[in-house]
């Protein structure tokens, strides 16, 4: 995990923008898709190989000196067994101990590490993380898109299952970084589901994404409304996918016909075929289920019923969270206007025959299930680089807590709580003279804390000399648009800074990551030095808008001789401002600054001179109203609610 | 909000905005001089929406000003914009979620607008202590639920339940605009207990349901 701690203002910016186009992808567990809406255009363009073919499988074999992604990767599964990967996505952000409650139905070999927990497959004689393993498949993504498109690809969205918690988040961030994305936004599957369908429909109402990949399952309720897409609730398992299906229908084969253990390469034979015959089903009532799984040639009859039988309890784990969203919006599945099925094991006849059972009403797959994310995450990206008149509001799927005396979790932000959101809690020491306490943050909705997610344990320290029970620790809690968990803490009655320590218990560490960062991009350290530069002037641009509109509109306060001395450093600023010295635009800017105090103080003085004699500000505000559109609507806004105020 | 207690701001209070340095509305959220985002000042949940302290609100009206506030300062927007711009814009669009998450719950709503009238302390007190026939009858209600061994016959108690907390809502309705505190303190309790009980009715519901 990346240090997500920072103070207000200082978060590092991405301001270096070229006009390249941002891309939207679907980094799934099976198979990704990259979409682009180009400048000028609302629809979104799926990019496809010379063959028309939208997915890229997520499958990287590591076999020569470069990996291989897609379906080259996919051809290779068996016979370079044990340097193919698939299905990584099942692993973000996992820690061994999760891994081996999935219950042994990986196709590959795990390292153990120690450092920070996480899990490393063993690739002959290398260890990868499933950062980097999708990094490869991101970087296939990438090269897709450059080739296509014929220009640089360096901005994307890329989607997340909703129900990710904040270590797979991060690894995700982290994988794109290594693969030299930067994320504009992570959005969660099923929104981005929402927002290309209604876009594309216009729908207004309640609608309820159902989301059945790979590897994941997401149910999400949304509000549509005109162009706000609002997530009234959102639930699901990280852990359950299309990849069950295929395993129930290999266990069964296994026990209808009594084999013994496969190997690891017979089974990895059993469940391609197993897989093979799930998609035939979709077709057919009956299909042969042909392979040879360690020399045992087998020739299988499965028929659809069979196979429901098998899936049954699979699909009534996913109608189960699907009621529980409903609970939580406080919605009854009648209110539904709409069930949108998003995910390619949405196919299976079983699961549409229970879904719209459940719902009560047929549900809709206008859009290619496989590509529908997709295109919602390119015009995610078109909104966020070229603006957009849609907005999207999240949830939090999981509740945030922290651990308190005997192991037990109180929750900070409970799940389903609209993001961005802060909160905070206050705690005290328990002993005399305490100076530190060590935080752990969890996430789930568990009460105890071995069943929910440890995300970090961090350490406040200098905590100044009190009795038990003095000190007011604040604990904040942030989670942001993309869905990420922020920890600061601060003691209240000294204001005494403190220092805190992040351990993060998943995903790669700072160390690991520079090391890899600094493989992968040589030239970080200029791209560094350019970034503050730009950012500087930036700054600098900034201070002389505001100065202007300042100006503009109480310039009279100011004499001749006053106006001259603001003028004067008003000039030195944009001198400095053509030259590449970042530090003297920074020192030209800080004396402009000085030079506008005692302006600002008369126009302080102003406001509060007629706020007294009776003007209201509402008035002042009329009176000093912008020529800019955007901040005319905010200010607008803003004085409607103080004329409702006043009734 | 975090920290402070939400106190009654006079009206046109001013503050100072971070980037021209001139005089803003604490409730603007833009600049009417330069533009800039401004950081979310504390002024309760209403006046951030643009409300009377009350408890009867408009919810069809909170909504869209929430949207409407939302739109201009979600963080979506300002994914371009510069660091502070971005933080300030974020710290408002915190603040609107939590002021519509308060007020859009007549439970929150209504333990908010005690709290901000002064009445914190006697709630937690009167969970507690003050109301004996309350806790019998959640305990009551509780046997029952905990004795309903089908889905309808918890459907039946939840619809009860339901029906009563309707009834609780317009009496704390009528006890806060006769200003009587106490009353409506009381009832807030009540409709806490409701609450709790119509969400286990809900997770009960689940477990008996088969899929």
């Amino acid at each position: 995990m990346l240090l997500q701690i920072h103070e207000p203002g200082e978060t590092p910016e991405p301001h270096a923008r070229e006009h390249s186009l941002a891309v939207g992808i679907d980094l799934g567990t099976t198979n990704s898709v990259v979409a682009v809406i180009h400048s000028h255009e609302d629809r979104a363009e799926v990019l496809r190989d010379q063959c028309g073919d939208g997915l890229i499988p997520s499958v990287v074999a590591y076999v020569g000196d470069k990996p291989v992604v897609g379906r080259a990767a996919l051809a290779m599964q068996i016979e370079q067994h044990g340097r193919v990967v698939s299905s990584v996505k099942r692993l973000m952000g996992r820690g061994i101990g999760d891994v081996k409650t999935l219950g042994g139905s990986l196709p590959y070999e795990l390292a153990e590490d120690s450092a920070g927990g996480m899990v490393r497959l063993k690739i002959g004689d290398r260890a990868v993380s499933p950062v980097e393993v999708s990094a490869d498949i991101l970087r296939a993504l990438k090269a897709r898109a450059e080739s296509k498109l014929d220009q640089p690809v360096d901005r994307a969205v890329i989607t997340v299952p909703a129900y990710f918690d904040d270590a797979a988040r991060n690894a995700t961030k982290d994988a794109a970084a290594l693969a030299g994305l930067e994320v504009l936004r992570l959005v969660n599957e099923p929104t981005a589901a929402a927002l290309a369908y209604g876009l594309d429909t216009a729908a207004e109402g309640l609608y309820a994404i159902y989301d059945l990949g790979g590897g994941t399952f997401d149910i999400s309720l949304l509000r549509l409304e005109k162009g706000v897409f609002r997530v009234l609730a959102t639930g699901g398992d990280a852990a359950l996918g299309g990849d069950d299906f295929d395993h129930a229908l290999a266990e069964w084969v296994i026990a209808d016909q009594k084999l013994d253990k496969l190997t690891p390469i017979g089974a990895r034979a059993l469940l391609i075929a197993a897989r093979h015959a799930k998609e035939a089903l979709t077709a057919q009532d009956r299909v042969w289920l042909d392979c040879d799984a360690d020399g045992h040639v087998l020739h299988v009859n499965v028929t659809r019923d069979t196979f429901d039988q098998l899936v049954d309890g699979l699909i009534a784990r996913t109608l189960r969270a699907c009621r529980q969203v409903l609970i939580d919006a406080r919605v009854e599945a009648a209110d539904v206007k709409g069930v949108v099925l998003v995910g390619g094991s949405t196919r299976v006849p079983a699961v549409r025959r229970r879904v719209s059972k459940f719902f009560g009403r047929e549900p809709l797959a206008d859009i290619d299930p496989d590509e529908v994310v997709a295109i919602g995450a390119a015009q995610q990206a078109k909104a966020l680089t070229q603006g957009s008149d849609t907005l999207l509001l999240d949830v939090t799927p999981l509740s945030l807590g922290i651990e308190t005396m005997g192991g037990i979790v109180e929750k900070v932000i409970e799940r389903n709580t609209p993001i961005p959101v802060t909160k905070g809690q206050e705690f005290t020491t328990y002993q005399d003279g305490q100076s530190g306490m060590l935080i752990h943050v969890l996430q789930g909705e568990r009460e105890t804390v071995d069943a929910c997610r440890s995300l970090a344990r961090f350490e406040l320290k200098g905590i100044p000399a009190m009795v038990a029970g003095a000190a007011r620790i604040l604990v904040k809690f942030a989670v942001d648009a993309d869905g990420l968990v922020t920890v600061s803490a601060e003691e209240r009655l000294t204001g005494a800074k403190a220092e805190i320590e992040i351990k993060p218990s998943y995903g790669l560490t700072e160390d690991e990551m520079a090391g890899m960062l600094r493989d992968s991009l040589t030239h970080a350290r200029e791209d560094m030095e350019r970034r503050l530069l730009i950012e500087a002037r930036v700054e600098a641009e900034r201070v002389l808008l505001a100065l202007s509109a300042a100006l503009k509109a109480d310039g009279n306060l100011l004499d001749a001789s006053e106006k001259a001395a603001i003028n004067g450093a008003i000039a030195q600023v944009r001198q400095a401002m053509s030259s590449e010295d970042r530090d003297r635009i920074n020192a030209t800017v800080e004396i402009l600054e000085q030079a506008t105090h005692g302006f600002a103080q008369k126009r302080m003085d102003r406001a509060i001179a007629e706020a007294l004699t009776g003007h209201s500000l509402d008035e002042v505000e009329k009176s000093m109203a912008t020529d800019e559109p955007g901040d005319r609507a905010a200010a607008d806004a803003t004085s409607a609610a103080g004329r409702k105020a006043k009734n | 909000m975090i920290g402070g207690e939400h106190k009654a701001i006079p009206r046109a209070a001013l503050a100072e905005c971070w980037s021209c340095k001139g005089p803003v509305s604490v409730q603007a959220m833009f600049c009417h001089t330069c533009g800039a985002a401004q950081p979310p000042r504390q002024i309760d949940h209403f006046t951030r929406l643009g409300f009377e302290p009350s408890f009867d609100l408009d919810i069809d009206l909170l909504e869209k000003r929430y949207l409407g506030f939302q739109r201009s300062v979600h963080p979506d927007r300002f994914a371009n914009k510069s660091a502070r711009d971005r933080t300030m814009a974020e710290q408002q669009s915190v603040s609107l979620n939590e002021a519509f998450e308060t007020l859009n719950d007549p439970l929150r709503r209504a333990s908010y607008l005690l709290q901000l009238k002064g009445q914190t302390a006697s709630v937690a007190k009167d969970q507690t202590v003050d109301d004996p026939a309350l806790l019998m009858e959640a305990m009551e209600a509780r046997e029952a639920l905990a004795e309903a061994e089908s889905a309808e016959a918890v459907e039946k108690l939840a619809v009860k339940a339901g029906a009563d907390a309707i009834k609780l809502l317009s009496e704390i309705s009528k006890a806060f605009a006769a200003d009587d505190l106490a009353a409506a303190n009381r009832l807030t309790t009540r409709l806490k207990y409701l609450r709790k009980f119509l969400e286990e009715t809900r997770s009960r519901r689940v477990a008996l349901e088969s899929f």
